[in-house]
């Protein structure tokens, strides 16, 4: 992938994953990913991030496209997660920089990755300035988007912010901006990283878009560390932030179940139909079908999340335990829950279910629905008056 | 009463304020905050916090 010169003496050096399907193991990335890598060609030659360990040999042919990779004086590690950091043992090997930058949290994460007590590290903190010749760096810390060590590095002469994970996507594509593609397509798969990465961090999120006010960054492009650059829709990226972090809702739920012998998927259809009827919109999602990351994109601007499972050897199905497990940890918060499910003789089901979701602070309007083997057609219409129930909730809420 | 800040996350945790949203009451001293309590925003235990 040819580098990209994205402001005057700054390229984009980072490789594009068109393989990947599975992002870190938890999270669907169909379109595959790239991993940003940022050179400044400046007095001070400035490397920020760089790529997974297994992709090491072409940031190196990237790098070497406009410098030898010896002539880099500095390296920024805005973020430690080794998608960003693998490289970095072999580049400073290879380079060997007078200094590497890092937040205090990336300090202890890259010893505590690498082991590496003799990397020329050092640590800056907010309001610090680094001069490179004719640009400089300043630095914000943004502990917790997505982990302890994440940071910020905006260039003021270029008003350039690099953004570390914040504001990615996953999409691997020949193309580099914003403006070279679909944007509802872009801010789609924006909303999709957001809601599985970004999600428990929101009212940080918020914080951090405070403080970025707050520093008056000028910024007319925010590069970060996975996908593509913004540069003609800032604002429109800055508003998709301030809108998740909000955990903005519509009148929408999102039914998701497994089922073994269809029972439980006649009772999603019922709740659904009762949800239409009073014209809330619904997304049903078998668990069979979507994987828990595309689930969560669903939710992130759903009002209800209404989760049904047969019971099953006294318990849930394996696949919604571990749809519950993820969503309770990425902590949507101020969204309505309920619960339903078919049994056979004992019937737990529904009330585990109810109990997680009470513990991930769903509020939870309506009692758990449970019907034995297969529905009659009055089971069906009190699943249909709890979807229409529920729907009152939700329009409710939202308005 | 002093302020604690997470050495994690950086989150700080203001005695006048609790953590109600974790069953912790407004003027509750860190001290008195429950052991099993973890910082709302990392997920760390009580003993990776310092005072502010």
């Amino acid at each position: 992938m040819p580098v990209v010169e994205i402001k005057k003496n700054i390229y984009w050096v980072g490789v594009v994953d068109w393989n990947l399907h599975n992002f870190h193991g938890y999270s669907l990335a169909p379109k595959g990913t790239t991993y940003n890598a940022f050179l400044v060609l400046d007095d001070k030659i400035t490397l920020f991030d760089t790529v997974p360990e297994k992709f090491k040999l072409d940031l190196y042919h990237q790098i070497q496209q406009l410098i030898k990779i010896t002539d880099i004086n500095y390296i920024v590690v805005n973020h430690v997660e080794p998608d960003h950091s693998g490289a970095l043992p072999f580049i400073i090997e290879k380079s060997q920089p007078e200094k590497v930058f890092c937040s205090t949290m990336g300090q202890k994460a890259l010893l505590s990755h690498y082991h590496q007590e003799n990397w020329p590290l050092e640590v800056v903190t907010n309001n610090d300035k680094l001069s490179l010749g004719k640009k400089t760096v300043l630095f914000m810390e943004t502990r917790m988007l997505h982990w302890p060590d994440s940071m910020f590095s905006f260039i003021p002469e270029d008003k350039l912010l690099i953004s570390n994970d914040a504001f990615g996507q996953n999409i691997a594509s020949s193309f580099r901006f914003d403006d070279e593609v679909n944007l509802d397509e872009l801010l789609f798969e924006a909303k999709h990283y957001y809601a599985n990465i970004i999600l428990p961090y929101s009212a940080l999120v918020q914080k951090t878009l405070a403080e970025v006010a707050k520093q008056g960054w000028d910024i007319d492009m925010i590069a970060p560390d996975h996908g593509f650059i913004w540069r003609s829709h800032v604002k429109e990226i800055l508003a998709a932030y301030q809108e998740f972090s909000l955990q903005k809702l519509k009148p929408k739920a999102v039914i998701v179940y497994d089922s073994m012998w269809q029972s439980t998927e006649k009772m999603a259809k019922a709740i659904a139909e009762g949800l239409q009827k009073e014209n809330v919109s619904v997304r049903l999602m078998s668990l069979k079908t979507y994987h828990h990351s595309d689930v969560m994109g669903e939710v992130m601007d759903a009002a209800a999340v209404i989760c049904g499972s047969p019971t099953h050897n006294n318990g849930i199905l394996p696949l919604m335990a571990d749809f519950l497990t993820y969503m309770k940890g990425l902590k949507p918060t101020n969204r309505i829950g309920a619960a339903f499910g078919s049994f056979g003789w004992s019937g737990e089901a529904p009330k585990i279910i109810a109990s997680i979701l009470e513990q991930a602070k769903f509020e939870l309007p309506v009692e758990p629905i449970k019907v034995k083997h297969v529905p009659t057609h009055e089971d069906l219409k009190k699943c249909k008056e709890m979807g229409e129930t529920l729907a009152k909730a939700i329009k409710q809420k939202v308005n | 009463m002093e302020r604690w800040v997470c050495t994690i996350c950086g989150y700080v945790y203001d005695p006048k304020k609790g953590d109600s949203d974790n069953g912790v009451a407004p003027n509750t001293k860190f001290e008195d905050v429950p052991e099993d309590w973890v910082c709302p925003v990392c997920g760390a235990p009580k003993e990776q916090f310092s005072k502010e």
